[in-house]
């Protein structure tokens, strides 16, 4: 059994592809086999929905009367990136405001725009001949500019560590708040349904591949920072996989702050929650399989974070349905763990995208390009 | 009936006397224990909840103070803001009562208010700022 892109939205334009969700299609796979479910199943949704630091926005304000190449750039106080023309900036979500810290950041500011509000913008130069003017102050909301597309250079982790702390006092950290002596765990991904989770060896994801970014259709770009390819044999059989990242754009005005929302991690800073679902074409039974995998067979690793390297030690591996069950044991003793990613809007976001599918209004695309393989993750030594 | 909820702290000759056992055979009250911290030569913290008529209550209550247990009533509570929660489950992490869970089948939080020991670390924890304090009285 073998279908391929072209087939499967042949079938999406005819309103006849099977459509199922992968935690659906997990369900059907171990009711009725690999085979048979292959025979039926024609796309698979995935979905996730958890903080991604490494993402932001590229914005086109317009240009004023008279026209200014704007330099130093702030909106609702939240600085932006001012070294490109003349009224293009970047805002990136982890950037803490000027008057509210990390209470109000980047992630902030584009939650409000896709929520309708204005916010303020602040722009200054030095003027030029060609754009004369030095200060502007005004209104502005997303209906107001040119184009505002969400660009996230680092989103949707493959697989992402879960983090524990051995020392005495509590640790703030982007994985959330850390209890002294492993007291607790956190993770974040969405598990069975998590996107590359369900295509670790990029069969049907590369550049071009259209997917379900905040609420809108959006595109992976390439592939994300820091991405490298992991797969461990385990010696009970299994594997794991990890280390994939993508650069997502989106374009900001459909979009819906439904499926992007800030976050503040306390003592650490700001972040942005991103609604991401890639659907799949059940391309053969071998894919079927790894789209259909549990959170049984879905393994992490668990990581000290108070260890002040960029090496941590792991301290054990760990399946999803272990960490689902409310706690795990580390070193003899019971752990509880807790999610930082909602498993609830995954599956809204899955299942809206399975819906979508079903009606004809999205459209699988083959990559473009795929990524290049064989990459290391370089450190940076300090020369 | 009332309940109360309270943090009781012991000075360190008091940590070895059954104060809780008086509570209940001497003043009838029913106690539920949701914290206690009572280690050898160190004053003792503990945070109960209390469930009685008001006259047993504020019998029991000055039979407290008058060994030198100081009685600080809850004047906080924990208002979980379900329009601004994602379901994340932050906050779950750092609710060691366990107020706070987090579950299948549908993975929305829950807050058990009568769990809380209103330490308030899911205030800080809430990335999207759902849940806050309450003062009253």
């Amino acid at each position: 059994m073998k279908r391929d892109f072209i087939e499967v939205n042949e079938k999406i334009k005819a309103g006849k592809a099977v459509v199922m969700t992968a935690e659906e299609a997990a369900e059907l796979v171990a009711s009725d086999g690999v085979k048979a479910a292959a025979k039926k199943i024609d796309v698979v949704t995935t979905g996730t929905f958890g903080p991604m630091c490494s993402s932001g926005a590229v914005l086109n304000f317009g240009h004023s009367e008279p026209p200014i190449r704007m330099g130093k750039i702030t909106l609702n106080d939240v600085e932006c990136y001012g070294g490109l023309a003349a009224v293009d900036t970047y805002v990136g979500a982890t950037q803490p405001s000027n008057d509210k810290g990390m209470q109000y950041g980047g992630a902030h500011v584009i939650e409000d725009l896709i929520a309708g509000k204005s916010v303020k913008l602040r722009a200054s130069s030095y003027g030029t001949d060609c754009y004369p003017r030095k200060e502007i102050e005004t209104q502005i909301g997303l209906e107001d500019m040119n184009q505002a597309m969400l660009f996230n250079p680092r989103n949707a982790y493959q697989n992402y560590s879960a983090a524990t702390n051995s020392t005495e006092r509590t640790l703030y950290t982007y994985m959330g708040t850390l209890l002294p002596n492993k007291r607790n765990v956190t993770y974040s991904t969405s598990g069975a349904l998590s996107p590359l989770l369900k295509d670790p060896e990029l069969r049907a994801t590369g550049i071009g591949t259209r997917i379900f970014l905040g609420g809108a259709q959006g595109y992976v770009a390439f592939e994300g920072t820091q991405t490298v390819f992991n797969h461990h044999e385990l010696e009970s059989g299994g594997d794991w996989y990890g280390g994939v990242t993508l650069a997502v754009v989106g374009d900001m005005k459909r979009m819906s702050a439904q499926y992007i929302r800030a976050a503040v991690f306390e003592g650490y800073g700001c972040s942005m929650f991103v609604g991401i679902g890639i659907p799949y074409p059940v391309l053969d039974e071998d894919f079927l399989a790894q789209l259909a995998k549990p959170d049984e067979e879905l393994f992490t690793r668990v990581f000290d974070y108070s260890v002040p390297s960029r090496s941590r030690p792991a301290l054990r591996l760990v399946s999803y349905a272990e960490l689902r069950s409310g706690e795990i044991e580390l070193d003899g003793k019971r752990a509880r763990t807790a999610p930082l990613s909602s498993l609830r809007i995954a599956r809204e976001i899955a299942s809206e995208l399975k819906e979508q599918v079903q009606k004809g209004e999205f459209l699988l695309s083959e990559p473009v390009q795929y990524f290049e393989r064989g990459k290391v993750n370089k450190p940076l030594n300090i020369k | 009936m009332q309940t109360i909820k309270a943090s009781l702290y012991f000075p360190i000759d008091m940590t070895d006397k059954p104060f809780i056992t008086d509570l209940v055979r001497d003043y009838g009250l029913t106690v539920n224990v949701l914290q206690a911290e009572i280690l050898p030569g160190r004053p003792g913290k503990s945070v109960i909840d209390l469930t009685g008529s008001e006259e047993d209550l504020e019998k029991g209550l000055i039979y407290l103070s008058e060994h030198g247990i100081s009685v600080h009533m809850f004047t906080t509570s924990i208002i979980h803001n379900a329009d601004n929660c994602v379901d994340c489950g932050a906050c779950v992490a750092v609710c060691t009562s366990g107020a706070l869970q987090i579950k299948a089948p549908d993975w929305k939080l829950s807050f058990d208010p009568k769990e809380c020991v209103r330490c308030k670390q899911c205030v800080k924890a809430c990335p999207t700022r759902a849940i806050n304090v309450n003062v009253f009285q």
